[in-house]
């Protein structure tokens, strides 16, 4: 008994010791995940991001200066003037809501941070939670080293890095981890049959469906899952506690969101895992026949639950298609029909295809956003069907499903990212547990014949240490992850190694094939580990808000668009109204805290077709339009003279085509030149004479004598104006930003009357003037 | 224009028939010399008064007095004795003390500041007095709208005759002004503008109250900065640092802006280019506009940030040596007339460099005022946070302030932190003085966080090894607890079995390992002992193995393991049969001298169920391992 006794310590101290380490992998994972999305904070400043994260920090102020009740009930008036907002049923509260708690727990602690900087930090430590959650999930689906190298992946895949760099303040951010938590529960109560997991599983997906839109992706990937368990023979009583539980609690828990309310149980996206929760407890039944009954009796009885089933499910689907066929867009709402049918969006709702992350994404973006990933996964495919069980059978679905989505829009390749994580974490799990394995078998029987003379027990010794030691200096330039498996070679080498040597012989790999393959392996690694370091410095951590750019003296900062904010802040009055076009909508409220026509939550078309037409109409018929909307500030974003793409000019078409779809008097080929847009000499008079070409480049000319635009690359056809019913009250440093206050209408009359005196106003004015007086 | 030649002309008229009234004492001014400092925003008025005593009792106060629109923009008034003769300016250190008097008999649009001379006035003596009026916004711009390519005129009205209720004998006025150029200015005898300055007088023989108007309309483009609101945060940390936080609500005070906005002749491509041309022709693009403010930090000063409530103004420069640190700020944009901007300026200081102790207490000396050069702050709110923990506080400031106590909580604060704050409204740079707050502090205290922290996460600890280790269970009985408790039963039992199994297979190892040696060595004897040794041990085995496999399969848990436990240990048993067969067999052939093939070929057969045999064993143990 002595001699079983020490193994048995040994392999609990190995046990203990292989946790530990587990464990501290984990951690040094999170802190990865946590400081690889710091760049942004170093390179720039702990700020928010872009344009989403603006409104949620404004939420999120709201919040916590107000309290949740006031929260739930906020109405704001500083959006979509005159219609307001009701925020607090209209967003996915989730997001606003950690970062609340967070601030009040360290508030209680007496720990005073702002809420900008917990709003900045949100992201960054829920991407080190998600990274734990694909440990977990993984661990579920192929073991412990697996789920480390997954998790390893997932900290720094470049995907997930552009949503949820610190200051990208998107629901995203906490979303991917409620994602990815919520498949850990489901497989784990699939492969536990606990009752404990699959309530807490239902929580985790109300905390998704709080959090984002998304979660119809967890209720149609669930019911798919479970529906080719059912088909596949894998029904157990596992797979029904695993679903039934999260449709029925899920559902009530989704219907509390003021967001989701009864879209939980009215939409199409849903229909799926109530079809699914039928045809289990149909299968379920059927089991349960089986089970009491002797096989001829169940024959008899098959025949007849079968006929009662199919009417019932007859009826159901007919009830079904009977409801979706009543409602116009058959039930589905526009993003997720955008992502059934690629082609709906570009079609009838130019809103959402204006905007570029609802594009199909290129090639190059797969590349650049999972990386060597995309070569991983077909092998961790193949990982995952030998053994299939339930839960690679899931991981296998994920991806397929994802892969297409992300092939439709670029947003939901942020959807593929984890699921590519897992399966190349698979992969790369496998693949190094087969060569390090063939290495190993073989190292020993190398040491074999140098040794020869000294096999005694003392040889034991030996050979264990010197493969311990190769094991090392082969670990370590790879990965964290690796260090699991070393681990996990150094249980079994520590035991007699003789044991192995005869062990699945047959699988090894030659000796110096699997050293190279080792070598490329890791290479791969590096290099993926290389690229993700630069995308997160290079390519994702600009807020965007804040532009720099390197000349020959060195950093320049552009800093105008806060530049402007401020001033509207501080030099405009509290209630004044400022129009531009919607992309600028949330940062306007936040920043500036001026009211706004229309903003980012685009909800409502002809709102923003208003502004787009007021853009695209000339000055008199634009300034008619703001005046009516008791505007008081025109707020315009003018590339031209640094060369900045993204501003209004090359967004113009947008605005011309929503405009033209409410108001048809606007018509996109006024505005092109055979089918092209341009803005030089050849440009149409309608587009010369838009609210939007002169506002941009009212006294352009004045800069450098020419007009050349550096984002068109042209010079401009109209380079002399005057503005007759604007005045340019700001322009930023760069021109970046230029804000123009609408003249009031008593100045035109006094102008009127001082033109009707003296013939010395402005040419522009008096032609406008005189045209419209004519008809009287 | 029309409005202020009427208050003009009601202040004459209202003069004129004061200067009739009585004479207010004795007291006779000998020799003023009053000169009016217009070139920045804040109109400084210094004045050097020779009074005599003409009357027979010693005078210990002198009045100074003030018109009303000049006393409601008054912020700073100091008044010294100027007792050397020879270098004149050795002034007598500390101010005299001055307080707001209200006389009889005087007009009511004057205000009276009374000076307490240190002693008497005898009879017949005469004292130098310098004093010192600082003024905010006594300057009026006029125009007052401008466009972007006016230049600011401002207009500036005062009293050419030394007002005061006592009679002067001479009186000059010299007027600094900040440029040549000057719109107008009120012609009086012997009026001369040379340069820059503006000399009135010598007036000889005025009497008390006297008042003569001077008007100056001139140009000053000087940056109007003026903060309607001013917080300085001054929170020491024993710990070694002082970090003071400034927030600003800044706004430009001069002409207000009017007309359409150009970026045209400020723009191009390089900062260094736009400086110069501010400098060079400030005229170019509102000339009144500010784009920089100076800052003068104390030495030393670290972690310096300029930021406002939308994040980092990255638009600053920083210079220090060992006397200043100088802090160059933009705001976001050039202030134009009438625009506001906000921001905070905050940065840390050496403890060493401003706490000191004294008589038991500890004392911060600090200064009062902003370091922003000629700033005018409209209301100024010093809060000095004092450690968690502090007592008896005390604050003295060389000037009067309102003053009260709140209580702060920040990083980990239990009973929150003493925060003394002083208020004082209508500050200007003369304000910079420095003041002291006395309070006693206990160094322990400074440790009570850090033990906090500690022991918070040394209890953290202890409670998550208490629950690793405490069997949490509700109910020891319930049918799920009781099976876990099996069924670890079971995997430790089957752990053992693995272990036991694994040591028979090192043990088969051995053999084969011996009969290689036997290949090689042809020891025979050492071989037998081997397999003597390693027959022992595998009998002693299959004694341990028993009483475990009963456990199994008394164990209802174990059921669906049991079989494969079984096959395993029959596999095993077979293997070792055919081993110690093989064995026996192989030395044997040795003992015979039997040529290798021919032991090859007795034993081809068993070394093939041998090695399918071992395969079976293996694919077993791995298959129970990981149960």
């Amino acid at each position: 008994m002595a001699a079983s006794d020490a193994p048995n310590g040994d392999v609990l101290i190995r046990n203990a010791f292989g946790s530990v380490l587990a464990f501290l992998i984990l951690l040094l994972i999170g802190v990865l995940a946590f400081s690889i999305r710091l760049f942004s904070v170093i390179k720039y400043e702990s700020v928010i991001h872009e344009f989403d994260p603006y409104f949620n920090y404004r939420v999120t102020q709201f919040l916590t200066k107000n309290g949740i009740y006031d929260f739930w009930n906020w109405f704001d008036d500083r959006t979509w003037y005159p219609l307001g907002r009701v925020i607090g049923g209209t967003v996915y509260p989730g997001l606003t809501l950690t970062a609340g708690t967070l601030y009040w727990f360290l508030h209680s602690l007496n720990i005073p941070l702002s809420v900008e900087t917990v709003c900045v930090f949100t992201a960054p430590i829920f991407s080190a939670f998600a990274s734990w959650a694909t440990f977990l999930l993984t661990k579920e689906v192929k073991g412990v080293g697996a789920g480390l190298t997954a998790a390893a992946l997932l900290a720094m895949v470049p995907s997930y890095i552009s949503r949820s760099v610190a200051g990208s303040y998107d629901n995203e951010a906490v979303a991917i981890f409620a994602l990815i938590f919520t498949f850990y529960l489901y497989i784990k109560t699939l492969n536990t049959g606990s009752l404990f997991y699959a309530t807490l599983n239902s929580l985790s997906y109300f905390y998704m469906v709080c959090s984002w839109g998304g979660y119809t992706f967890i209720i149609n990937l669930i019911p798919m899952h479970v529906l080719l368990c059912i088909v596949t023979g894998r029904y157990s009583s596992r797979l029904y506690i695993a679903y039934a539980p999260l449709v029925v609690l899920g559902t009530l828990l989704a219907a509390l969101v003021p967001v989701v309310g009864f879209n939980a149980v009215m939409t199409s996206e849903h229909f799926a895992s109530f079809l699914v929760f039928i045809i289990i407890h149909v299968v379920a039944l059927v089991y349960y026949i089986k089970g009491i009954l002797s096989p001829k009796m169940f024959k008899v009885a098959l025949a007849l639950v079968v006929s009662i089933g199919l009417a019932v499910c007859c009826a159901m689907v007919a009830v079904i298609i009977a409801l979706v066929a009543s409602s116009p867009t058959k039930g589905w709402s526009g993003r997720s029909l955008s992502l059934l049918d690629p082609t709906y969006a570009s079609k009838y709702i130019p809103i959402i295809a204006s905007v570029s992350e609802h594009q199909p994404p290129t090639w190059p973006s797969y590349f650049m956003d999972i990386n060597v990933l995309a070569f991983l996964i077909p092998a961790g495919i193949i990982a995952c069907f030998s053994p299939l069980s339930d839960a690679s059978l899931f991981a296998v679905l994920y991806i397929v499903l994802s892969v297409y989505f992300s092939g439709v829009m670029v947003r939901l390749m942020l959807v593929l990212a984890p699921a590519a994580c897992i399966l190349s974490g698979i992969a790369l799990s496998q693949a190094f547990d087969v060569f390090t394995r063939s290495i190993k078998f073989q190292l020993p029987s190398l040491s074999d014949h140098s040794h020869i003379d000294a096999r005694d027990a003392s040889s034991e010794n030996i050979v264990p240490d010197d493969t311990i030691k190769t094991d090392k200096s082969e670990d370590t330039p790879k990965e964290r992850m690796t260090k699991r498996s070393k681990k996990k070679e150094k249980e079994p080498v520590e035991k007699p190694p003789t044991k192995f040597q005869i062990k699945k012989r047959l699988s090894v790999l030659p000796f110096e094939a699997s050293i190279i393959a080792v070598i490329l392996l890791v290479l791969l690694v590096a290099f993926y580990v290389v690229h993700c370091v630069w995308a997160a410095a290079e390519a994702y951590s600009a807020p965007s808000i804040v532009l720099t750019s390197h000349s020959n003296d060195g950093l320049h900062v552009f800093d105008d668009f806060r530049e402007a904010y401020a001033w509207l802040s501080h030099n405009t009055d509290v209630d004044d109204k400022v129009a531009s076009w919607w992309d600028y909508g949330y940062q306007t409220t936040a920043m500036a805290n001026r009211t706004v026509i229309v903003d980012n939550n685009t909800w409502n078309n002809t709102h923003i077709a208003t502004v787009g037409t007021a853009m695209s109409s000339p000055e008199k018929a634009a300034w008619e339009i703001f005046h009516s909307l008791d505007v008081k500030y025109v707020l315009v974003v003018f590339g031209g003279l640094v060369g900045y793409p993204s501003d209004d000019i090359n967004k113009f078409l947008w605005m011309v085509r929503i405009g033209g779809g409410v108001f048809p008097h606007i018509k996109e080929p006024d505005y092109l030149r055979d089918g092209q847009y341009r803005i030089d000499s050849m440009a149409t008079p309608t587009m010369l004479n838009c609210l939007m070409y002169k506002l941009s480049y009212y006294r352009f000319v004045e800069t450098d004598g020419k007009a050349f635009d550096r984002v068109r690359r042209t010079e401009i056809g109209k380079k002399y104006f005057k503005l007759t019913h604007f005045e340019e009250v700001f322009t930023t440093h760069h021109w970046m930003v230029r804000i123009y206050k609408l003249k009031p209408p008593k100045n035109r009359i006094r102008g009127k009357n001082k033109k009707s005196k003296s013939k010395t106003s402005s040419t522009t004015t008096s032609k406008r003037k005189g045209t419209r007086r004519n008809p009287f | 224009m029309l409005r202020f030649a009427l208050t003009l002309l009601l202040f004459t008229l209202a003069f004129g028939v004061l200067s009739s009234s009585p004479v207010f004492s004795d007291l006779i001014l000998a020799k003023v010399d009053r000169r009016i400092d217009l070139t920045s925003q804040i109109v400084r008025i210094t004045t050097s008064l020779k009074v005599e005593n003409a009357g027979s009792n010693p005078i210990s106060e002198i009045l100074l007095s003030f018109p009303e629109n000049q006393a409601k923009h008054l912020a700073y008034l100091t008044a010294t004795l100027n007792e050397g003769k020879g270098k004149g300016k050795a002034s007598s250190g500390a101010g005299l003390p001055t307080e707001v008097v209200i006389p009889k008999d005087v007009p009511d649009s004057l205000t009276f500041y009374s000076l307490s001379l240190p002693k008497g006035l005898g009879k017949g003596e005469s004292l130098l007095l310098d004093v010192l009026a600082v003024f905010t916004h006594a300057l009026e711009p006029f125009p007052e709208k401008i466009s972007q390519a006016d230049i600011q005129l401002l207009l500036f009205q005062d009293t050419a005759h030394f007002l005061s209720p006592y009679k002067v004998m001479v009186q000059s006025l010299a007027v600094k002004l900040p440029e040549a150029r000057v719109e107008s200015y009120t012609k009086l005898e012997g009026t001369k503008l040379s340069g820059s300055e503006l000399k009135y007088g010598p007036f000889h023989n005025i009497p008390p109250f006297s008042y003569l108007p001077i008007i100056i309309h001139f140009e000053n483009n000087q940056p109007f900065a003026v903060a309607e609101e001013l917080v300085r945060e001054i929170e020491i940390s024993h710990w070694g640092n002082v970090q003071v936080t400034e927030h600003y609500n800044l706004f430009h005070g001069g002409a207000k802006s009017k007309g359409e906005f150009s970026r045209l002749p400020c723009f191009c491509d390089y900062e260094f280019l736009c400086r110069y041309f501010v400098r060079a022709r400030p005229y170019v693009r509102g000339a009144s506009a500010f784009r920089r403010l100076v800052a003068r930090l104390p030495p030393r000063a670290h972690s310096v940030y300029y930021r406002d409530e939308i994040g980092n103004i990255s638009t600053s420069s920083l210079w220090g040596d060992s006397k200043k640190t100088e802090l160059e700020i933009e705001p976001r944009y050039p202030l134009f007339g009438g625009w506001r901007t906000a921001f905070t300026i905050g940065y840390g200081l050496p403890l060493r460099d401003f706490l000191f102790e004294s008589d038991g207490k500890r004392f911060l000396n600090f200064s009062f005022g902003s370091p922003i050069n000629e700033l005018v702050i409209d209301t100024l709110i010093v809060k000095v946070v004092l450690p968690e923990g502090s007592k008896d506080i005390s604050a003295s400031v060389p000037f009067p302030v309102k003053q009260w106590q709140e209580t702060k909580f920040s990083h980990l604060d239990l009973v929150g932190r003493p925060v003394v704050v002083l208020e004082k409204n209508n500050v200007v740079p003369e304000h910079n003085e420095h003041f002291q707050v006395y309070y006693k502090f206990n160094s322990l205290s400074m440790l009570r966080e850090p033990l906090m922290l500690i022991f918070g996460f040394f209890f953290l600890f202890v409670a998550c090894i208490v629950y690793m280790h405490a069997d949490l269970s509700i109910s020891k009985s319930s049918a799920s607890y009781l099976a876990k408790v099996q069924w670890e039963e079971v995997q430790a039992t089957v752990q053992q079995i693995h272990n036991i199994i694994s040591h028979c297979l090192t043990a088969h190892d051995k053999l084969e390992a011996s009969l290689r040696d036997l290949s090689r060595t042809g020891d025979v004897q050492a071989c037998k002992a081997t397999r003597k040794s390693v027959d022992s041990l595998l009998k002693g085995v299959s004694k341990d193995l028993k009483p475990l496999v009963t456990f199994l399969q008394s164990s209802p848990q174990a059921a669906h393991i049991l079989p494969k436990v079984e096959e395993l240990i029959a596999k095993e048993r077979d293997l070792q049969e055919r081993l110690m067969a093989k064995h026996t067999t192989v030395v044997d052939c040795y003992e015979k001298k039997l040529g290798g093939r021919e032991i090859e070929n007795r034993i081809a057969s068993n070394q093939q169920k041998i090695t399918s045999l071992r395969q079976e064993v293996d694919d077993l143990m791995d298959f129970i391992d990981e149960i």
